[in-house]
């Protein structure tokens, strides 16, 4: 196996909230491998959403170390952060984020923007995602002629078309009802089957439980399980 | 490849809140068609009155008493037709040598009357001025000599007096006493307000007798050579400082006259220049504003952006485009309209007006600038939201 896609090593993050220190997450060491899949699981509050921004480094910890593609985010400015963003993770959000003016294969294709991709290819690449994802017929859509199960898909098809190691999901079904939500994760999985690691935060406990890894959050900080190896 | 995903957003973000964005855009359409016109009037009025002072003929050098400084009275004339002599002997050109002397008159024609600028002169003024008759005849060396009461008048004095009728060999009177009119001069229009067809042109001695004086006002050389006008003027003002040691002479170059109308008239558009920049100052803050709106409501986007790999310089340059972009179409809206402005006002207000390309692409420039200036601290704002407090907006 290759290198860990990520490294996080004792990690933390507390927020200065009017002068008040919130510890949102305290002492974190987790390891995603390529093909991983994990599940995050934790009631509400407990830090999962903090732990899915630093790992997939659009925020930074206050302490500990964390590596991003072998990479050490302590060094990195904004500009090489949004570099590594671009070339290692592909983030699904609970509500879409998708851009309301524009196309399914233009969303798609955003990422690839600020990646310096011809237009021409971008298209071509972004068509081609949307057709795994089950959208060949979507291309020129836009979000609101979409339903909710179809645009999570294109943020799917987004997160994907960078082809990035890691793909971080932050309560991707939370939006949709449960036939949806079954769709959506059986896709992630098939995706996982591909060999994208996939990390996923879900209140799904069947999900939760057909996923290689299961991580509890609680208060911040992981809770470790007996009997299996988090 | 960026540059074009940011010119993509920026011109989809002003199409998306076309309202908005015109009513933005608006007050850098004023500023810039008040820049347009304004200095178009500006450079107007000045080419007109450099025409006109050019159109007097090249190489001239108009020698008056006292000196000639801003804000010294004009000085009493103590000349008179022997130093037309003396003058014309340093020139060596009898042809060579003006003289005036003017009054403002009333100059009848039987019922009718009007108010002209008599200007007793010699005969050779036509050629040292360079003015045009359209009928009749000038003023000969006899008339001028014998004093002989024939006229010259301006177009618009013949209108006034004569209408439609040839005013060649009919009777006037000039301040009461009776002329003859041999000849009428070609319109020449106005020149600073001042109307230049309103004139009578008699012999300088029977001017003279009419006012009860032997002086002349001034003079006026046309120099043989460019080269030598500085020679000229200088042996000239020492001829009339030798024969009246009490006074001061001024020769002054048609160079000169330019140039100090031109500093004025420099700073008249300036000052206009400004007032409009002003204006234009104002539609940048009102850019600036929107941009700031803008922002805010896109502040999931910019989140979103960022996410999927844009840096900051990725986010300001689009947001610094959609500022110049508004500040350009806006320009561009105001050059048309400034240049419509100033083609109304050159066409049907007695004002000159004309523009030129160097006030267009200032005045493009200004409003990209302004763009730029006024978007810089929206698009920086931008450029430095963090992505996850962006994300979490709703
Ligand atoms: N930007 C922030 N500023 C201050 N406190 C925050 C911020 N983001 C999250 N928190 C706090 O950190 C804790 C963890 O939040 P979060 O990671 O969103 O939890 P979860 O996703 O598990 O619901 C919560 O107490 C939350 O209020
Ligand atoms: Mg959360």
């Amino acid at each position: 196996m290759t290198a860990p896609a990520i490294v996080a090593t004792d990690i933390s993050r507390t927020y200065e909230l009017d002068g008040v220190s919130v510890p949102a997450l305290r002492g974190v060491s987790l390891t995603i491998e390529p093909t991983d899949y994990v599940a995050i699981v934790g009631t509400s509050g407990s830090g999962k959403s903090t732990l899915m921004h630093l790992l997939g480094g659009l925020d930074r910890p206050s302490g500990g170390t964390l590596l991003i593609g072998g990479r050490d985010v302590a060094g990195l400015g904004p500009a090489e952060m949004a570099k590594l963003r671009n070339e290692t993770i592909g983030f699904v959000f609970q509500s879409f984020h998708l851009l309301a003016r524009t196309t399914a294969r233009d969303n798609v294709a955003l990422p690839l923007v600020y990646r310096g991709v011809g237009r021409r290819e971008r298209r071509a690449r972004a068509a081609e995602m949307l057709e795994r994802v089950g959208l060949a017929h979507r291309l020129d859509h836009r979000p609101n002629q979409m339903s909710g199960g179809e645009q999570q898909r294109v943020a799917i098809a987004r997160a994907l078309v960078t082809e990035p190691a890691v793909l971080l999901a932050d309560e991707p079904t939370g939006n949709l009802d449960s036939a949806t939500g079954q769709s959506v994760l059986a896709l992630l999985e098939s995706l996982n089957d591909d060999g994208v690691a996939v990390v996923l935060v879900t209140h799904d406990r069947d999900v939760a439980a057909r996923a290689r890894r299961r991580i509890v959050m609680k208060d911040g900080a992981i809770v470790p399980l007996a009997g299996e190896d988090a | 490849m960026r540059l074009a995903e940011a010119w993509r957003v920026a011109i989809d973000a002003l199409r998306a809140n076309r309202l908005r964005s015109v009513l933005t855009m608006l007050g850098v359409v004023i500023g810039v068609a008040a820049v347009v016109a304004l200095v178009g009037i500006g450079t107007g009025t000045k080419g007109q009155i450099e025409q006109q002072v050019e159109g007097l003929g090249s190489n001239l050098l108009l020698v008056v008493p006292g000196r000639l400084e801003a804000g010294s009275a004009p000085a009493a004339s103590t000349m008179d037709l022997d130093d037309v002599e003396a003058v014309a002997r340093v020139v060596g050109d009898r042809d060579r040598v003006a003289a005036t002397i003017a009054s403002g008159e009333t100059v009848r024609a039987g019922s009718r009357s009007a108010f002209a600028s008599m200007q007793g002169v010699l005969e050779n003024t036509p050629d040292v001025f360079v003015r045009k008759l359209d009928r009749g005849t000038y003023l000969s060396r006899t008339d001028v000599t014998t004093g002989r009461r024939v006229a010259v008048l301006g177009a618009g004095t013949a209108t006034t007096l004569f209408g439609d009728r040839d005013p060649i060999g009919r009777q006037i009177t000039i301040g009461g006493v009776r002329f003859r009119v041999i000849g009428t001069f070609e319109r020449l229009g106005q020149s600073l307000g001042v109307d230049r067809d309103s004139e009578v042109h008699v012999p300088v001695t029977a001017a003279q007798r009419l006012l009860g004086t032997d002086r002349i006002d001034g003079l006026a050389i046309r120099a043989p050579d460019r080269e030598r006008i500085g020679q000229l003027s200088t042996a000239v003002v020492k001829v009339l400082t030798d024969r009246h040691p009490d006074t001061d002479f001024s020769a002054v170059t048609q160079e000169q006259i330019l140039g100090v109308l031109g500093d004025i008239l420099g700073v008249l558009t300036g000052v206009l220049a400004a007032i409009a920049g002003i204006s234009l100052l104002v539609g940048g803050v009102g850019v600036s504003n929107i941009m700031l709106v803008s922002v805010r409501e896109r502040t999931k986007e910019i989140g979103l952006r960022k996410a999927v790999g844009a840096r900051p310089r990725d986010i300001g340059v689009q947001f610094l485009l959609e500022a110049v972009l508004l500040t350009t179409i806006g320009g561009v809206l105001g050059m048309a309209l400034g240049v419509t402005a100033a083609l109304l006002v050159d066409r049907f207000s007695p004002v000159p007006a004309a523009v030129t390309w160097w006030s267009l692409a200032l005045a493009f420039g200004v409003s990209a600038v302004v763009g730029i200036i006024f978007g810089v601290v929206p698009a920086q704002r931008a450029g430095r939201l963090d992505p996850v407090v962006a994300l979490r907006t709703e």
